[in-house]
């Protein structure tokens, strides 16, 4: 059934691209400034993906552990990277990228390890034909979730110095005073994931159900799948946006409980 | 208890070394941008300083950084609310401080949103003296007040230092009010702090 699958021609391909080259046209007109973004995004999504093939050909011809484990590296180190610059008001100094990408190694490498072996059963267990996309999958997702909680944080900590200190006045210590900001961005950083499970085949049908159908598999057989990394991104997401924001919120105060904005890029 | 304050450095001024004892107010003014805030913030251990302040001969990083901030209390120029309703932010209060400062129990069921900014500093100097600190540090405590509150907010304030017994800190720009209510007036002049004659 698999060889069903219909081959894109770079004709298809182009076809597509004329229609972003439209949007980013509009938006001139429009003068809202989005061209240049769209465009670059655009180039960028094109280079990545093609490198990415090309890395994924050599890697799945080797199933070299020593390879996939610096694909995987290579990977959290972007993700990592991605979660901070999306922060207005990040920590400065190598913090601010530590916060993001440390919380995404626990959970998605924790989640997507437990997954492969418990679940999957592949012999070798690290076979990259499942071992790359599952990781990459919880890596999105899990970095959407700690920029959002990690930005909520400082962005409302930032706002909020004076009923911080106003707490920390009355004597309390500074996860009381910190609490209901951290309550927030927790909440804020599982909200994306929560609609995906809620609406997932009533709205959309994900992303990856969708490729596995395009390739020929049964749907029931695509479903199951779908569910297994749909529950394992949601507890990536959770548990990696609580790590990262518990960190985070500690570092913006000292040792004597002061809170430290200074720790933030103005 | 007193309150030892050795060689405090912050912001820009000089050392700062005072000492207070049990039932003590001292008053402090100054022009604005002098420092007299971030003295207070420091003593509360709010900011990064240097020196060392102690209380009951403890120095202050003897003690938890919350207890610190429970014993020695600072009652900001602007308190802030963070809950929905008055009652929310106290687990304590004082009776009859409430009544004479205009409030009866009704208060705790007040929407914060809807105090005025007087309501808001009796308010919030009944919830500082509510955690029971054995110094007070008061920056312009009166600021927004109607004359009929000010005098009930001296009387308070001194009823309290005698009884619990407690040291007084107080920042105000109404040197009046710092002949009444001080025992000895300072003044933060040229990055210095300076004890000026009482009048």
């Amino acid at each position: 059934m698999a060889s069903e699958i219909i081959a894109l021609s770079p004709l298809d391909l182009a076809l597509a691209a004329i229609l972003l080259v439209l949007l980013a046209a509009l938006t001139i007109l429009l003068h809202l400034g989005l061209w240049k973004q769209i465009i670059v995004a655009g180039l960028r999504t094109t280079a990545q993906l093609f490198l990415i093939g090309f890395v994924l050909k050599w890697i799945f011809a080797r199933s070299d552990f020593i390879f996939i484990t610096a694909l995987a590296l290579v990977m959290l180190l972007a993700a990592g990277r991605e979660a901070a610059l999306r922060q207005k008001r990040r920590f400065v100094g190598i913090w601010g990228f530590s916060f993001g990408a440390v919380a995404m190694f626990l959970s998605s490498f924790t989640i997507t390890f437990l997954a492969l072996v418990f679940v999957i059963h592949n012999e070798p267990w690290y076979l990259p034909q499942y071992a790359i996309p599952i990781l990459g999958m919880m890596l999105g997702n899990t970095m959407n979730g700690v920029a959002i909680g990690l930005d909520r944080l400082t962005t409302i900590a930032w706002q909020g110095r004076a009923v911080i200190e106003g707490r920390l006045m009355l004597g309390q210590t500074w996860s009381q005073a910190i609490g209901d900001i951290r309550k927030d961005s927790i909440r804020s950083a599982l909200i994306p994931i929560i609609n995906a499970m809620s609406i997932a085949g009533l709205v959309s049908l994900p992303g990856m159900m969708t490729g596995q159908i395009l390739a020929g598999n049964p749907p029931l057989e695509a479903v199951k799948y779908q569910i297994l990394i749909m529950f394992m991104i949601a507890s990536g997401t959770g548990f990696g946006s609580l790590a990262a924001v518990y960190f985070a919120s500690r570092r913006l105060f000292d040792e004597r409980h002061r809170l430290r904005l200074d720790r933030l890029r103005k | 208890m007193t309150f030892e304050i050795e060689n405090l450095v912050f912001h820009n001024l000089n050392p700062v070394s005072l000492h207070l004892p049990e039932s003590f107010c001292i008053g402090l003014f100054g022009s604005s941008g002098a420092g007299k805030t971030l003295f207070l913030r420091a003593l509360a251990d709010l900011d990064p300083h240097g020196g060392s302040v102690s209380l009951d001969e403890k120095p202050a990083n003897d003690y938890k950084p919350h207890d610190w901030r429970k014993k020695v209390g600072l009652l900001p120029s602007e308190s802030q609310w963070w809950f929905d309703t008055v009652g929310e932010h106290f687990h304590d209060c004082d009776g009859d401080a409430l009544g004479r400062l205009g409030f009866d129990n009704d208060v705790m069921r007040w929407q914060v949103s809807r105090l005025s900014s007087g309501e808001k500093q009796r308010l919030g100097l009944l919830r500082l003296l509510a955690n029971l600190p054995a110094v007070l540090l008061l920056d312009e405590p009166t600021a927004n007040l109607d004359p009929r509150f000010v005098g009930e907010v001296e009387a308070i304030l001194d009823r309290y230092k005698k009884q619990r017994p407690a040291s007084l800190i107080w920042v105000s720009h109404d040197r009046g009010q710092l002949e009444r209510v001080a025992d000895r007036i300072f003044e933060i002049r040229d990055q210095h702090l300076l004890e000026v004659n009482r009048g």
